[in-house]
């Protein structure tokens, strides 16, 4: 399968320079997808389907142009790379625009374990048992789990083809497999939902259905009955699936994108220290097994192990071949691109080292806190670090997880925030390809009634 | 038995570049129906977009594309089959319609019904659509937009100008016996600018807006220096700003892109999916008092090039005005075919799907409140302690337990009934059944957004608008920091 997709991405590259361009990549991807939806034991839908896609981008002296097709026949390709020339006379001259170095090029070999056949094999009856099992458990766990969103087994098979003029081309593919439940728990007027998921490149690398059931089941009781709090100023732990969205405003700012346009709070503070001692986040694309691991990035540059914040201080930004030369350094192998458009950045597996307290620890260390469980809004802004985001969770009373709280916000500024981490858990577990563990915050500004 | 009659769509580009007709038709739906299914669809797509990107006063990226496929849906009972392809050949769309038809489980459906082309209106006429157009004219309102911001005042020194428009072309059959075709043309012009004091900290202004136009409308109505000025305004704007308040209080919204909280607060959460399954907040409700007798909420896709406008919506269906509460009672949902089936309730033009690969749900259009008679001024003027927000990044919502949020980026402090100070961005949060309780003054000067909305729902994205007057609410949390 990816073989014949490299050798048409190679084709298409050949085509646009025939075409007139100098320079030319393109990134074909190639997917089926399987959805299976269960709710009150029913199987609500079943979804199935495969598709394809090309992207191109040339470049044409100084000045790049692109298009993308989902059209792979002769015609389709032939009209989207005369619409990537024709698109490279309206963009301005710029130095930087252009591909990779040749020696910058080039493919991890060691099996990253991106791809199991178990995915294929699964046949759709056991999906749906699967998703069934899982909505079971979580029915089973209370009575009070009156109601359900349901629960869906999803799988995915890809690949991904990659060519440009400077020599190369490689493929790579992937599996994917994940199951979540939505319960609803129900008490009087209190009606809360949560979720729980596993995600997996195999099937047997899937946590038990009933695990699945249960752990939201009991996610969505412990909310019923929350309650607004008053305003006030008090430490803020945030669970390993709130401290992700964090993680996920230290990505924004280390954009290289973000960076060269000043739109970052971390903007010219390499080397600087931007967080607390405890704090080290890294972006490595080569561990086996992972969401975020590819042998090489949409540019065709290997993906590595980079350092973005060590001990508290700056290390790196994220780049692509772009980002990079406007800033005068070198491809960090974060090159990612969508179909539209020129290629932007991505992370790979993008995490919080691990710090050495348990979870427990950290709540029992707390007179009085809040520990927060989901988040809501887009309150973060990454110009100024100004952060003002929705919360629910449980409140910190004497060490103890005492009430679930909602309706109320959480706010600081992340610059502050960031050097305010006065505890890491030891919990870090890779769920998606970002992955945070417990992590407590000094002070915060909770806004109540 | 099928029964072929003649029926053409020559306007269509399905039937012009692909070949299709009626008969084509009538035997996908006959194959999706094969193993017994209650309803059938057929949904193509050919979307063409085009964009252009400038930043640094650089036009860094020029992208056209096309992407095009069908999506074949069974409905068997409550249950769903849906496969699509994105190759358009017989054999592959055969392929689709047997896989989606596996969902039920029985002899065929020998359902005898010939297509009929639906009746047609045209809210958005467009002659030529943007994606047709001259490209350089294109990039010449990126420019435009970009010396606009600049000029705007000396501290502005980033600006970023993304043109984005579209085509998309669809037919939409239904085992109903209907065959619809529609072209719905999108374009979008959005700035974004950076100012700051010289050696201070940098602060963003974002705007935008568009719709179901053509290119002229950017030329004659809302040209880049008027989406230039106000994005360079709101970063100037906020370098004074001091820190939110945190708190309940009383909030003043603006007319607007405000109206977000609309859709927030109460639309998604009046969604019949949700309502037909019991895990809305809004479950049970109508007929009850869910807001202020001041309130009056619709959601209308019938409204002439707007951008959550459509001539039917993904499953057929014309759109349509829905009132959603009415003088502050809950009225309605917002039903698709599915959850209409299943409720026994008219569908009501809500059913939208992001594309050939998705399955159709029920989804918001343009969501507003209609205005009162409060001037605005006056509405300012009541208030001896708030806060009153002109403009919002986005909002969310928790379903089932209502409880919503919308982030200001643009706020002012209300101090003894005067707009004082600009504050940092804080996100608002409230309860949906329960906010708009406290609606005390709906001002007499509404107004829909720019038309740049997108709503996602369970990972679908589809193009809305929202709108609003003045309003004032009496008690809502804050989230400053101060």
């Amino acid at each position: 399968m990816s073989g014949t997709l490299t050798a048409l991405a190679a084709d298409i590259v050949r085509q646009a320079l025939a075409a007139g361009a100098n320079d030319a990549e393109c990134t074909i991807s190639e997917g089926e997808e399987f959805s299976a939806n269960v709710r009150m034991q029913e199987v609500e839908s079943l979804k199935e389907a495969g598709s394809r896609g090309a992207a191109l981008r040339v470049v044409i002296g100084q000045r790049s142009g692109s298009s993308y097709t989902s059209d792979l026949s002769s015609a389709g390709i032939a009209k989207m790379v005369a619409s990537a020339v024709e698109m490279a006379r309206f963009t301005t001259e710029d130095p930087h625009c252009g591909l990779p170095e040749p020696e910058e090029l080039g493919a991890l070999e060691q099996d990253l374990e991106t791809f199991f056949d178990d995915v294929r094999q699964l046949d759709t009856e056991e999906k749906i048992a699967r998703a069934k099992r899982a909505e079971r458990a979580a029915l089973d766990v209370d009575p009070r789990i009156a109601n359900s969103e349901g629960a869906s087994f999803d799988s995915h098979l890809g690949a991904q083809a990659f060519a440009n003029s400077r020599g190369f081309a490689g493929a790579y593919r992937t599996s994917y497999v994940s199951l979540v439940a939505i319960p609803l728990a129900v008490e009087g007027e209190s009606r809360e939902r949560d979720y729980w998921f596993t995600m997996a490149r195999s099937v047997a690398r899937m946590k038990p259905p009933e695990e699945i059931g249960r752990i939201a089941a009991q996610r969505a009781l412990r909310r019923l009955g929350a309650r607004k709090v008053a305003t006030q100023r008090v430490p803020v732990v945030f669970e390993p699936r709130t401290a992700r969205a964090l993680l996920g405003a230290i990505l924004e700012a280390v954009n290289g994108e973000a960076i060269y346009r000043h739109a970052s709070f971390l903007a010219g503070k390499l080397g600087e220290r931007v967080a607390s001692p405890a704090l080290t986040v890294i972006d490595d694309g080569t561990l086996p097994g992972l969401f975020g691991s590819a042998p090489f990035d949409d540019e065709g540059v290997p993906t590595r192990r980079c350092v973005v914040i060590e001990n508290g201080v700056l290390k790196n930004y994220l780049l692509n071949t772009y980002t990079a030369r406007k800033l005068g350094m070198k491809t960090t192998g974060n090159a990612s691109r969508g179909y539209g458009g020129n290629t932007g950045i991505g992370p790979h597996n993008f995490f919080i080292a691990a710090g050495d307290r348990t979870p427990e620890e950290i709540v029992r260390g707390i007179a009085d806190g809040f520990y927060v469980t989901e988040l809501m809004g887009f309150g973060t802004n990454i110009v100024t670090g100004d952060y003002s985001q929705g919360a629910a969770g449980l409140w910190i009373r004497g060490g103890e997880l005492a009430f679930p709280v909602s309706e109320v916000t959480i706010a600081g500024n992340l610059n502050q925030m960031f050097q305010d981490i006065v505890a890491i858990g030891s919990d870090l577990e890779f769920l998606s390809s970002s992955a945070a563990p417990t992590l407590a915050i000094g002070e915060m500004t909770v806004a109540g009634h | 038995m099928l029964r072929w009659q003649g029926m053409t769509f020559p306007d269509s580009i399905f039937a012009a570049r692909f070949g299709l007709n009626g008969r084509d038709l009538e035997r996908y739906l006959a194959e999706a129906l094969s193993r017994g299914g209650d309803y059938a669809d057929l949904y193509f797509e050919y979307l063409a977009t085009s964009m252009v990107s400038l930043d640094e006063s650089i036009v860094k990226t020029a992208s056209q594309g096309v992407s095009l496929g069908v999506g074949v849906r069974v409905i068997a009972g409550e249950r769903t089959g849906y496969a699509y392809s994105d190759d358009l050949s017989p054999e592959r769309i055969l392929h689709a319609a047997r896989v989606a038809a596996c969902i039920a489980e029985g002899p065929a459906k020998l359902d005898k019904f010939g297509l009929q082309t639906g009746p047609k209106r045209n809210l958005y006429p467009v002659v030529t659509p943007s994606t047709e157009a001259e490209f350089a004219a294109k990039v010449d309102l990126t420019q435009r937009a970009d010396r606009a911001a600049r000029a705007y005042d000396p501290r502005v020194f980033q600006v970023q100008a993304v043109f984005a428009d579209s085509l998309r072309e669809i037919l939409i059959a239904t085992s109903d016996g209907v065959v619809n075709t529609d072209r719905q043309p999108m374009a979008r012009l959005s700035v974004r600018a950076l100012a700051r004091e010289p050696g201070g900290a940098p602060q963003t202004g974002f705007a935008g807006g568009g719709g179901r136009v053509e290119l002229r409308f950017f030329l004659d109505e809302k040209t880049p220096e008027y989406f230039a000025r106000e994005a360079a305004r709101q970063a100037i704007v906020q370098l004074d700003a001091v820190e939110a308040p945190a708190g309940e209080m009383t909030v003043v919204l603006g007319p607007g892109w405000p109206g977000i909280l609309l859709h927030e607060a109460v639309g998604h959460g009046l969604e019949a999916d949700f309502n037909r399954k019991g895990t809305s907040a809004f479950t049970g409700r109508v007929g009850h008092r869910v807001a202020s007798e001041l309130c009056t909420v619709v959601d209308d896709g019938t409204l002439a090039s707007r951008r959550g406008s459509l001539n039917l919506d993904d499953e057929g269906f014309p759109t349509q005005r829905n009132v959603l509460i009415e003088n502050g009672i809950l009225r309605g949902y917002l039903q698709d075919k599915l959850s209409s089936r299943i409720m026994g309730a008219a569908q009501t033009g809500s059913g939208r799907r992001e594309s050939y690969a998705h399955i159709p749900m029920p989804r918001m259009t343009n969501t507003f409140l209609l205005a009162g008679d409060s001037d605005p001024e006056e509405i300012i003027r009541g208030v001896p302690r708030g806060l009153y927000c002109t403009s919002f990044g986005g909002g969310q919502v928790d379903i089932t337990n209502g409880n919503f949020v919308f982030s200001a980026s643009e706020s002012y402090l209300i101090e003894d009934g005067r707009i004082t100070r600009p504050v940092r961005n804080a996100t608002l949060i409230g309860n949906g059944p329960e906010s708009l309780k406290y609606v005390s003054a709906v001002g007499h000067d509404l107004k829909l957004d720019e038309g740049i909305g997108t709503c996602g729902k369970e990972g679908q994205s589809v193009p809305v608008g929202v709108g609003m007057p003045t309003i004032r609410i009496d008690r809502m949390t804050v989230g400053g920091t101060h």
